[in-house]
């Protein structure tokens, strides 16, 4: 909804080719970009142009490709909106690009224009004006502004209107109370807002595609079952009747179904994988082994399905057609794999994996080959993919102590690359985070 | 202070029960009562005189020689009281992925489970859940805390 209306007001005259920053494998080093102040005739304007610079300087920081280049330094201090900027001034100090803007208020309501400029070239690139209609869209707007200098940059798709869905925790270790959360991709307290209530402990949340529903599980009555949340409305729905625990739910790419894990009753409680049609409620089984199946993770284009099993001895990571044919193992090394999860981008299966008393996250190629680790520690779990492919987020947990101290988790995000890891903050611990689309 | 005796000798893990320190509703001994009778047929009665839980070998949801011994005490005891019901929880240590351990939690309740069946008692008296690793009995990251956390309990729930 919000997205139509950016995209009614939205006029970006620029028709440019691409300019990109071309992003090789391994340390990239960060582009510099000058922010101006983003002007406002009065406190109000001038308060949302301060926010919107935060925001904007933050998200492409965060990214870990762009630093801005110290306030401090800069020459030209004028709203450079409507007016050519001096780049020889910019050139000085070596930024590289250039944004400038500002904000005011009109009778539709609050009104941003953007230029972006490269320095180097001495020419404006990216030229945007929109409005919304009051500053509970600020936020947005500042995100959305952010995707666009990352776009037009990089010529990557950006992933900074985005929000992450996870469980916030708090409590003795034993007696954990979690509750479902969401938040900007930045973990910006103003966006935090808690989804229940925490009577009913919840776990593994992820978005659907169309962002709409989250699906997750559940223990109402302490029936462990999967659920959907209904973003807008706040109804909480149960995915299909089964006569056992329902777990490890995730969407397929056209949000129309769920795969899960089913533990039978009448096939001695081991865990299979079904898929569940949300509109028919058929379901259909996929798997078929004594061994545990669970964490299914479709291929963006819902051909294929990735998953962990422990069939052959010990839990390997395995694809299979998404009717649960032509099953096969990817995983070759040595360890215990788990939490597969398909990369948007179709190339790459994250994962984590327990080898040698640590926990590793780690990309593979979707055949298993080019195995490589991002991160490992003591306990790592849950990665979940930014929409664009290039960065994970996943959680961290230190080690608890007898006395009940330690145990503290968090949500950490880090560039696929291995570099620029960074905490995503949350008001309590935070665990299984996932990530939306693009808003 | 209650004496733990027979298959109970994990120390820290029956003390802590004793004290209610878990939360999960069915399982909170309500019924501790220091120097107190225990009264039959109760959850505390099972801990005490029988043992109310069962440990698994990392990753694994068979039942050892020990388990078994311990389920058939258990079994004789749900015979003895015909007007308990029971529901059996599995765990799983902190080692492994959430949702990995969601399904060996399950399979090791329903070891416990289907050995109680096998042994005569009926299965409308008794229901299984798998918490994962969500609710461990000790806090700890080390084996010591893991070899008390990979377990099934049994809980009178009525």
């Amino acid at each position: 909804m919000i997205k139509k209306i950016l995209l009614i007001l939205f006029f970006s005259l620029n028709a440019n080719a691409a300019l990109e920053v071309t992003i090789a494998q391994g340390k990239v080093e960060p582009t510099p970009i000058a922010i101006t102040k983003i002007f406002g005739a009065d406190s109000d304007t001038a308060r949302y142009g301060n926010t919107l610079r935060q925001i904007i300087n933050n998200n492409l920081t965060n990214s870990g490709l762009f630093y801005t280049v110290n306030e401090d330094l800069y020459i030209q201090s004028d709203n450079l909106v409507e007016k050519v900027p001096r780049f020889e001034d910019w050139k000085l100090i070596k930024a590289q690009f250039l944004l400038s803007a500002d904000v005011s208020k009109t009778d539709k309501g609050i009104r941003l224009r953007m230029r972006l400029y490269d320095v180097f070239n001495a020419k404006e690139i990216e030229k945007l004006q929109l409005t919304i209609p009051d500053e509970n869209l600020i936020r947005r707007v500042g995100h959305t502004v952010s995707d666009i200098v990352y776009e037009r940059i990089t010529g990557e798709t950006g992933y900074f209107d985005t929000r992450i869905v996870y469980v916030s925790e708090i409590g003795p270790l034993d007696q954990r109370v979690k509750r479902l959360a969401i938040m900007d991709q930045d973990g910006h307290l103003d966006s935090h807002q808690f989804l229940t209530d925490g009577k009913n402990l919840v776990l593994t949340p992820r978005f659907a595609p169309n962002n709409q529903t989250i699906t997750y599980m559940e223990y109402k009555n302490n029936l462990p079952r999967v659920y959907i949340y209904n973003l807008k409305t706040g109804e909480r729905e149960i995915v299909g009747d089964f006569p056992g625990m329902t777990f490890a739910p995730r969407f397929s790419p056209d949000s129309q179904s769920v795969v899960m894990s089913f533990s039978d009753p009448n096939n001695a409680a081991n865990s299979e994988i079904y898929s569940m049609d949300l509109n028919t409620r058929s379901r259909l089984r996929l798997t078929n082994d004594s061994g545990i199946d669970t964490s299914p993770s479709f291929s963006p284009n819902g051909e294929k399905i990735v998953f962990n099993s422990d069939r052959g001895g010990s839990p390997q990571l395995f694809i299979m057609d998404k009717n649960g044919d032509n099953i096969k193992r990817i995983s070759k090394g040595r360890g215990v794999y788990g939490n597969p999860v398909w990369s948007p981008r179709g190339d790459l299966i994250a994962f984590t994996k327990l080898t040698q008393g640590n926990f590793h996250i780690g990309v593979m190629d979707t055949n298993g080959n080019n195995e490589r680790v991002i991160v490992r520690d003591f306990s790592l779990e849950s990665p979940a993919w930014s929409p664009n492919g290039r960065y994970l987020i996943f959680h961290r947990q230190k080690r608890s102590n007898l006395d009940g101290t330690g145990g503290e988790v968090s949500i950490h995000f880090i560039d696929i690359t291995g570099y620029n890891e960074r905490v995503i903050p949350t008001p309590r611990d935070g665990s299984d985070p996932a990530w939306s689309p693009l808003l | 202070m209650l004496i733990v005796a027979g298959f109970f000798l994990a120390s820290c893990a029956a003390t802590k029960t004793e004290e209610g320190g878990n939360v999960d509703a069915a399982s909170t001994s309500a019924s501790s009562s220091s120097g107190g009778e225990i009264t039959a047929g109760t959850q505390e009665d099972l801990i005490v005189n029988v043992g109310d839980r069962v440990f698994f070998e990392f990753d694994s949801s068979e039942l050892t020689v020990d388990a078994q011994a311990t389920l058939d005490a258990q079994a004789a005891w749900l015979t003895q009281y015909p007007d308990t019901n029971i529901t059996v929880e599995g765990h799983a240590d902190e080692r492994g992925t959430r949702e990995y351990n969601l399904a060996l939690g399950d399979k090791r309740a329903f070891s416990v489970y289907s050995y109680l069946a096998q042994a005569g008692i009926d299965t409308n008296r008794m229901e299984y859940v798998s918490w994962g690793k969500e609710r461990p009995e000790v806090i700890g990251s080390d084996e010591t805390a893991y070899s008390q956390n990979r377990r099934g309990v049994t809980i009178v729930s009525n």
